[in-house]
């Protein structure tokens, strides 16, 4: 099953109430095979085609206002134009969970696979101080998981989730479990699992407001320090990453999603010349995994990062290694994959044999 | 056991899928599989190709620079990925409209003519399938004909299913071009 079909498998199974979306390559297959599915026939799950990216993430804002578990997605120049909605999303403390198949930029770029969405999706693609949950999947099957995972850390932390995909999971097709259908949740558990919604006042509770708009400048101060000691909490607890043998290793790789494969391939390839690499790949991608790179990182001759952009995701790893050894980056742009062997000549050149500059 | 795959021409001429069955073949043989296609403007007429990995552990890298089998049905995909064939690979091509020819000597190279088995057949569409017979019969690992129909079964589309007896009978014809 191909990794943007999965996608769309996953979100009925666990219990969706509602997708807003809007087609562009190379995401489309998502809201096409929802359209085939027909959840509303089954879990009364809505899927919608929006008439605009923005109206579908306030269409997404409005369900998880009231508590629905509901989700949209797009890619790079979609994403861009639901950046303020995403912004209010996060303002309001609300759960919600996007999903990125991301392709080359800048503007309307090319429709092929790119990682250039890297700053845009951890650093605060909107405006103000909030973070996304990003979580970044390197095979179909962490397509389907990442569904489940970023809607349970959404409504844990009551911060929306990003799935920062590229065009390469998206399109690839893989082997995959898909997890038991979940009923979707009784108006009563809503009301249980989220008392801050906006869903009606019954047995006379107290009125919920739910704006992103606070005029009050000290009282927009708590808002802000809430959200900051929330995502405090998040990098505490829900920081996630894979190591691929870094303890016998000499070098380390960074990268994420589908180029991490690529690296993995690239590090074989390494062995068979007697090379010794490490992979970590960062699985959320915000949190940061700081401390585990800096740990896999200890007694290395030295990091390449490898990202299909011109250089975003190094300058967490050199935060986390400081100037500890060499970090040097390897990217490619515009939608080109660098293969395997390509990963390895970086790898060789610029931190094995580096050539001195004269 | 790893085999790294692409196939590789038109648009239209059923490359993607011919991946499609085959790594749905080497799922019903319990196989790791990943089909990574070219998309976009390549799915209406310019060159479409899809890298297929069948594999008995997890899989990294789903993108290659290199394949134990190359599977070209035009002289612009034969030119690209004849050098990309590892050494003691297999290059499988079509002879037809071919007019520069490979010269590689390192490597087992099938020039077959599968159009024309196709037509002996009685039905173009079936093009693809005598493809994917001479390239089941030229891989080391021997899927199973039972699992190829399986993946059949399993990538068409029910209303197609009548036609698979045809699909094995062209996947049968295209073992016998390399003999």
């Amino acid at each position: 099953m191909k990794g943007n079909e999965a996608i769309a498998h996953a979100v009925i199974r666990y219990g969706a109430d509602g997708y807003f979306g809007y087609p562009i390559t190379p995401q489309s297959e998502v809201l096409e095979t929802l359209e085939e599915l027909m959840p509303w026939e089954t879990t009364g799950m809505v899927v919608l085609q929006a008439e605009s990216e923005v109206a579908a993430i306030n269409m997404v804002y409005g369900g998880a206002a009231s508590g629905k578990a509901v989700m949209t997605s797009s890619s790079s120049p979609g994403i861009s134009l639901k950046q303020e909605g995403i912004s209010y999303i996060a303002a309001s403390e609300l759960p919600a969970l996007i999903l990125n198949v991301s392709r080359g930029g800048p503007g309307l770029g090319t429709i092929q696979p790119s990682q250039a969405d890297y700053f845009q999706a951890t650093k605060g693609g909107g405006h103000g101080d909030y973070h996304l949950i990003v979580l970044a999947p390197s095979t179909v099957q962490e397509m389907v998981d990442f569904v489940g995972l970023g809607f349970d850390l959404a409504f844990k932390h009551r911060t929306p989730a990003m799935i920062l995909a590229d065009g390469v999971v998206g399109q690839m097709m893989e082997k995959v479990v898909l997890p038991e259908q979940k009923p979707r949740r009784t108006d009563e558990e809503v009301r249980k699992q989220c008392p801050w919604a906006c869903n009606g006042r019954i047995g006379g509770r107290k009125r919920n407001i739910i704006s992103s708009l606070e005029l009050e400048s000290s009282r927009m101060e708590v808002i802000n320090e809430r959200l900051q000691a929330r995502y405090a909490e998040i990098e505490r607890t829900e920081t996630r990453w894979e190591e691929i043998g870094t303890k016998d290793a000499d070098y380390l790789i960074v990268a994420f999603g589908s180029i991490a494969r690529i690296a993995t391939k690239a590090k074989e390839l390494a062995a068979e010349k007697g090379i010794k690499v490490g992979i970590v790949r960062p699985i959320t991608l915000w949190p940061f995994p700081t401390e585990a790179v800096a740990k896999a990182a200890e007694g290395k001759k030295g990091i390449l990062v490898v990202e299909l952009n011109a250089g975003q995701m190094i300058q967490d790893v050199r935060l986390a290694v400081h100037d500890k050894m060499p970090v040097e980056h390897f990217g490619r742009l515009g939608g080109i994959i660098p293969s395997p062997e390509e990963v390895l000549n970086a790898l060789e050149n610029k931190i094995v044999n580096p050539k001195s500059e004269a | 056991m790893i085999t790294e795959i692409i196939i590789a021409g038109f648009g239209g001429q059923g490359v993607l899928s011919m991946g499609k069955i085959l790594a749905y073949s080497g799922l019903m043989d319990d196989k790791e599989v990943t089909w990574m296609p070219s998309y976009g403007p390549e799915q209406r007429g310019g060159t479409a190709n899809v890298t297929v990995i069948l594999s008995d552990e997890r899989i990294s890298s789903p993108v290659l620079d290199k394949y134990d089998i190359v599977v070209a049905l035009n002289q612009q995909s034969l030119d690209k990925f004849a050098p990309k064939v590892k050494p003691g690979g297999v290059l499988i091509y079509d002879n037809n409209g071919i007019h520069t020819r490979p010269d590689r000597t390192d490597i087992k190279i099938y020039p077959i003519d599968a159009m024309g088995a196709t037509l002996e057949l009685g039905n173009s569409k079936a093009y693809n399938m005598v493809v994917m017979g001479t390239l089941l019969e030229a891989m080391e690992y021997k899927l199973p004909m039972e699992n190829v129909v399986k993946g059949l079964k399993k990538s068409l589309p029910e209303r197609h299913h009548h036609l698979i007896p045809l699909n094995e009978q062209a996947i049968e014809k295209g073992r016998t071009l390399i003999h």
